[in-house]
């Protein structure tokens, strides 16, 4: 994002002479650009310029060259003989440009450079080297590191380069000592890609005295008269026959020559050190004046070797095929949607492409050290056709960043006129006055704006003349006013200003959103008020395992091939029907859970390997169950209500999305320390679990141990079930597979359940208990030991006394199960305390005895027998 | 058999003494049954009153009803004071201590993430807004379109999205995807409130959103905002200024309150950047990011058929990790996203 340097700054605008970077940060906050960062120096000195007294090149074995040197460094830095006399400094130094009679920059014992690199005097190649001459990467101003900085080629004038003394300060003047501000501008601010939008917000900010720089250049611009017929630098095509929305790719070219150039002409020391501090490196004069340009107005510009081009320049979309090397050297394949510059050898139009416009130019016609004459270019595209370039081919460039958030349409023969004084002034090159510019920008549509709209969404109470002034302030012509309607152009940089809201932001911000009033809003209560059912029943799940002792956890929900594997899932059949994300974080997790078990199981394992014991946690979150027939979803336009249909099929194509709880338990279950009852985790821990939270919510659930041949291999095929809500699967719960256990380092026997909770509250009606009346009648109580195939549930008999006993039985209770000798092969014992109880008698103990007949009958059928 | 007055007193007064000097239940017995006992002194005197002569038997009943009495007061006065020591050293005996750790059904913990998320939709709650929620993997339209992000919106391609994978959908730039993606922000939830709730509408919508940031000590590829939205006739942002001054009190104190900078969002205008004046920040009271609001866009309104000239709104959205980083002064995203149970530990069930 944008550097701003106060210096550069203050050629726009007035910044007060003392203030300091905090304070500009926080002037553009107000307004709404953001301080990043405050770039401070971390390089300390000494850092002083040295002149270079001998340089004895000294070949090494190691085939390198290297120089050993004397450098005065002046009388404060320089060494002590043993007569005490001030002589120049030994250093080493292996740069390939290094050579006497070079004014360098030495840096000294003491000095620090980024990286908290320490300068020290050192031994090294037989001599000792007392300090280091510096690149410019060493300092942290750029990235050359082919060499020492020269400072003969640093772009100081002769008289300024003679006036370099040994020992004065080179931190100063190469402005190591200057911190610089950087900002973030948001997408809808292109003009402050620029110093010239900066300075007109600070203006905004602070009423300091803003001078638009455009104003001038526009005056100085060559005026044109109707170009049909008169002579000009080249013509130019705009061909388009593709365009995005309708919208023309290009809708100004502006071109213009310059002749004889002086080739290698330098680069004056203020601007390289200028781009420097923007972060561009410097490369040529031309290239450097573009750039500057374009930091400066805020217009991308491009500058080609007139005499390679032959007219005309043809803006036009690529074909289907074509391809183009851009500058960086990457070819690309172009679309028929990429804008093209392109120019036309031997008459054949638009035959040679040029580059690909407003984002990256290719290697033909760019500006060499030979080139004596220069075409600037400096165009305007359209948002649409840029930001699907740079996306396209992902060459995202300082000048597609600023053509697609929108440039300043009426800048481009300023910014040409600028350029061409900077290339006159330090290249000798002699400008054309007769450029070519191709305009078909659209009058900007003014926006009917009632006043009355900054008091409806701000709740501002302002003046219309007030907010005229605003607006006007801001660069918008206002007409009207007479009725409180306003017809407000916006400024040619302010493509975001389209709808009167974006004035009323405009008018609110500069006035302060501070000085809104501040009002608390009374919701109507109609319908339901409060959490709805299911946010109700979420929390008490989620109250419920943390009491019942579990450790709530959260985990990411991607998921890949070595989670399958601990859970040995088929992975092939599960990508089928899994989300799968285009650009994940782990390429080896590029999927989205079915089941938060593989996820927590992670998490688990994270603490044991940590060292922690008995781990028991539960999550609860969303799970993603793609349908691979699902249908596409449409891409359907903002700003319009879609049709019921349009809205059907967009919720049609998602992946279903339910709601999911899960637990894994390892290690003991119990363990109340000197109390001494341990108990490690098994399959009842988790049933219990389940149980709990049926009972919480009022759900009703019973388990299915049926087929167990069908359970996910992930399961103990013998300690697990399914989770029934009436026919509705909702879950599964028991203990891990062995071989789970195993791949996931827990221990055997380590339990754990999973609940469909989007299914699992579906079935809860949410309506009051119905209560029964409490009977005062005596109980009568029995024990009841049954014989039954292993086979049977406990459940089965459960159900099957339940249903014999009616309505007579008031609780019944498992309290021993056992298997042995005893009780016979295939077979175990299982035995109950039933209370009987009547609402309206009390039981006789013929009563009684008809329904245990009952219940031994029923029982029968499920091969039970009464123990004696 | 002979009554003789001063022996039996005598017999008595020496058994009250022995009352006197013992210390349990086994020796109070034995002495009961010396003095008072068959055989006893006092016994034997009530026997022989029988053979007095007649005008002396009313004489010796009075006698030894009233040396009977004062054995027995003495007796039973004796008998509580011993039984209550006695009682009193068998509790001693029990004496247990009660610092030992007791954990047989040890609490677990609650995570404070979704913990905070249920104190701030009970904040909305409390104010008569309701709670939605809405998919994690979620359509582009709802996500950005009807969201003012149109397909070429740069800030669209700011958003460090999560795509995810399809070939059968096209998107409206011509980019061949699903047209889905992982949400990037829980105002996508804005316009599908709008559209199944109508208006006027005061929803706050708490949930997991994604970006493709990688894990760092302030940073998390999958965190959790809440978005709230009022929609309603009249009003401005001076509404918002109220609910997010409350809020900030909610969550941080009363001393807490909220700033606006201008900003920018596709989906409102005017726009602000949220700063909450956090008064326990490190190093002293100062402002801090906390999240983004501002007017709801006309054009997000007319994604869900609402007509913005006759209704206006607000919206915001804060982070909730940001919200808890600075709540329990916890320096590492790390420990909120790990899952280790000595983070959720320490904050039991949430209180």
């Amino acid at each position: 994002m944008p550097m701003v340097d106060m210096g550069w700054l203050r050629e726009h605008v007035e910044v007060p002479e003392n203030m300091t970077y905090e304070e500009l940060a926080r002037d553009l906050v107000r307004v709404g650009l953001e301080e990043e960062e405050i770039h401070k120096s971390d390089v300390t000195g000494p850092i002083v310029v040295g002149y270079v007294v001998d340089a004895t090149p000294e070949p090494q074995k190691n085939g390198k060259t290297i120089n050993w040197c004397h450098i005065d460094v002046g009388d404060k830095y320089n060494a002590v003989d043993e007569k005490g006399n001030k002589v120049p400094r030994g250093i080493i130094c292996g740069a390939p440009n290094m050579k006497a009679g070079e004014k360098v920059v030495v840096t000294l014992p003491g000095a620090v450079l980024p990286g908290d690199f320490k300068i020290e005097p050192r031994k090294t190649y037989g001599h000792i080297s007392d300090g280091m001459c510096a690149s410019e990467r060493e300092l942290g101003l750029g990235d050359s590191h082919d060499g020492i900085i020269l400072l003969r080629e640093y772009g100081f004038t002769p008289e300024e380069y003679e006036a370099l003394k040994p020992g004065d300060d080179a931190m100063h003047l190469l402005h190591l000592d200057e911190p610089i501000l950087e900002i973030n501008v948001t997408p809808d601010r292109g003009y402050a890609f620029s110093y010239r939008g900066i300075a007109r917000e600070f203006h905004n900010s602070t009423g300091a005295a803003f001078t638009d720089p455009v104003t001038d250049l526009n005056d100085r611009a060559p005026q044109l008269e109707e170009q049909a017929g008169g002579s000009h630098d080249i013509d130019v095509i705009i061909d388009d026959d593709n365009p995005i929305h309708g919208v023309v790719g290009c809708d100004r070219y502006y071109a213009r020559a310059l002749h004889g150039y002086h080739p290698g002409s330098p680069t004056p020391n203020w601007m390289r050190h200028r781009l420097s501090r923007a972060g561009m490196r410097s490369l040529s004069l031309p290239v450097d004046v573009t750039n500057y340009v374009m930091l400066d107005l805020g217009q991308p510009m491009h500058a080609y070797d007139l005499d390679k081009i032959s007219g005309p320049i043809v803006v036009r979309r690529a074909r289907a095929g074509e391809t183009l090397v851009t500058l960086d050297g990457k070819k690309h394949d172009l679309d028929p949607e990429d804008l093209l510059i392109t120019d036309s050898p031997n008459g054949e139009q638009g035959s040679r492409i040029l580059g690909l416009a407003g984002v990256m130019g290719g290697q033909y016609g760019e500006v060499t050290d030979e080139t004596t004459n220069i075409l600037l270019e400096a165009a305007h595209f359209d948002q649409v056709t840029i930001a699907r370039s740079a996306r396209r081919h992902k060459i995202p460039s300082e000048a597609s960043r600023r053509f697609e958030r929108g440039v300043d349409t009426q800048i481009q023969p300023a910014a040409a006129q600028m350029a061409v004084d900077l290339l006159e002034k330090y290249g000798q090159a002699q400008p054309s006055d007769t450029p070519r510019d191709v305009n078909n920008v659209q009058r900007i549509r003014p926006i009917v704006f009632k006043a009355s709209e900054v008091k409806r969404l701000t709740n501002l109470d302002l003046d219309i003349n007030e907010i005229s002034d605003i607006l006007t302030d801001i660069g918008c012509s206002v007409a009207g006013g007479g009725n409180g309607e306003f017809s407000v152009t916006a400024p040619s940089w302010r493509p975001d200003l389209t709808q009167a809201c974006d004035l009323v932001e405009e008018v609110a911000r500069i006035y302060g959103y501070d000085r809104i009033p501040i009002r608390v809003p009374h919701a109507p209560v109609e319908g339901h008020v409060g959490l709805t059912a299911d946010q109700l029943h979420k929390r008490q799940v989620a109250d419920e395992l943390a009491e019942y002792g579990l450790v709530e956890t959260l985990s990411y929900p991607f998921v890949g091939n070595a989670d399958y594997k601990n859970f040995q899932i088929d992975s092939e059949a599960i990508e089928k029907v899994s989300v799968e994300i285009v650009n994940p974080l782990a390429g080896d997790r590029p999927f989205l859970r079915r089941e938060l078990l593989l996820t927590l199981a992670t998490t688990i394992q994270r603490n044991i390997h940590r060292g922690i014991d008995n781990v028991s946690c539960y999550e609860i979150g969303h799970v993603y169950l793609a349908d691979p027939n699902a249908p596409a979803v449409p891409a359907l336009p903002g700003a319009v209500k879609p049709s019921d249909e349009q809205l059907a099929a967009l919720d049609a194509g998602l992946p279903d999305q339910p709601l999911h709880v899960a637990a894994i338990l390892t290690g003991n279950a119990q363990d109340d320390g000197w109390l001494g009852d341990r108990r490690a985790v098994d399959w009842t821990d988790a049933v219990e679990a389940v149980r709990r939270i049926a009972g919480r919510i009022g759900a009703s659930i019973e388990l299915d141990q049926s087929k167990p041949e069908e359970f996910e291999a992930a399961w103990h095929p013998g300690r697990s079930a399914r989770i029934m809500a009436g026919d509705m699967q909702v879950g599964m719960v028991g203990e891990l597979h062995p071989k789970v256990d195993d791949a996931l380092g827990f221990p055997h026997h380590s339990a754990a359940f999973e609940i469909d909770l989007t299914a699992l509250f579906g079935t809860l009606s949410n309506k009051p208990v119905q209560a029964k009346p409490i009977s005062t009648f005596p109980p009568v109580k029995q024990d009841l030991a049954f014989t039954v195939p292993t086979s049977v549930t406990a459940h089965e008999l459960t159900e099957a006394i339940r249903k014999a006993a009616g309505d007579m039985l008031e609780t019944i209770e498992l309290f021993d199960v056992f298997t042995g000798e005893q009780v016979g092969d295939n077979k175990k014992s299982l035995a109950y305390a039933v209370t009987f109880r009547a609402p309206d008698r009390t039981l006789t103990s013929q009563d009684s005895e008809a329904i245990r007949a009952r219940i031994v009958s029923q029982a029968a059928a499920l091969g039970a027998q009464l123990r004696a | 058999m002979t009554f003789d007055a001063d022996a039996v007193a005598s017999s008595v007064a020496e058994g009250i003494a022995a009352i006197e000097q013992a210390s349990s239940m086994e020796e109070l017995k034995a002495i009961k049954s010396k003095y008072a006992g068959a055989g006893s002194p006092m016994t034997l005197a009530s026997k022989a009153i029988g053979s007095l002569p007649k005008e002396s038997k009313k004489e010796a009943g009075k006698v030894m009803g009233k040396l009977r009495a004062d054995f027995g007061r003495a007796y039973g006065t004796k008998e509580a004071q011993v039984k209550a020591e006695e009682e009193a050293r068998e509790l001693a005996a029990e004496t247990v201590d009660m610092t030992l750790p007791v954990t047989r059904k040890p609490l677990g913990a609650r995570h404070p993430l979704p913990k905070l998320m249920e104190d701030v939709e009970d904040f909305f709650v409390g104010m008569g807004w309701q709670i939605s929620d809405g998919p994690e993997v979620e359509t582009e339209w709802f996500d950005f379109d009807a969201l003012n992000f149109g397909p070429d919106h740069p800030a669209r391609q700011m958003q460090d999205t999560f795509y995810v994978k399809g070939n059968q959908a096209k998107d409206a730039a011509g980019f061949v995807g699903s047209n889905m993606v992982m949400r990037t922000q829980t105002s996508s939830d804005q316009v599908r409130g709008l559209i199944s709730h109508g208006v006027p509408l005061y929803i706050a919508c708490p949930g997991r959103v994604f970006r493709t940031d990688e894990l760092d000590a302030t940073h998390t590829p999958v965190f959790h905002q809440v978005e709230a939205l009022a929609v309603d006739k009249g009003l401005t942002m001076a509404d918002l200024k109220g609910v997010l001054d409350k809020l900030a009190v909610a969550m941080f104190g009363p001393e807490a309150k909220s700033r606006l900078r201008p900003s920018y969002f596709p989906f409102t205008e005017p726009s602000a950047e949220l700063d909450l004046w956090f008064p326990d920040k490190k190093g002293g009271p100062g402002w801090i990011e906390w999240g983004g609001c501002g007017m709801v866009n006309p054009n997000v309104l007319r994604s869900a058929g609402i007509d913005p000239d006759i209704y206006t709104g607000f919206a915001f959205g804060v982070g909730v990790e940001r919200t808890l980083l600075l709540r329990h002064d916890i320096n590492d995203m790390h420990d909120l996203v790990e899952g280790d149970v000595r983070f959720s530990e320490q904050f039991v069930m949430g209180e």
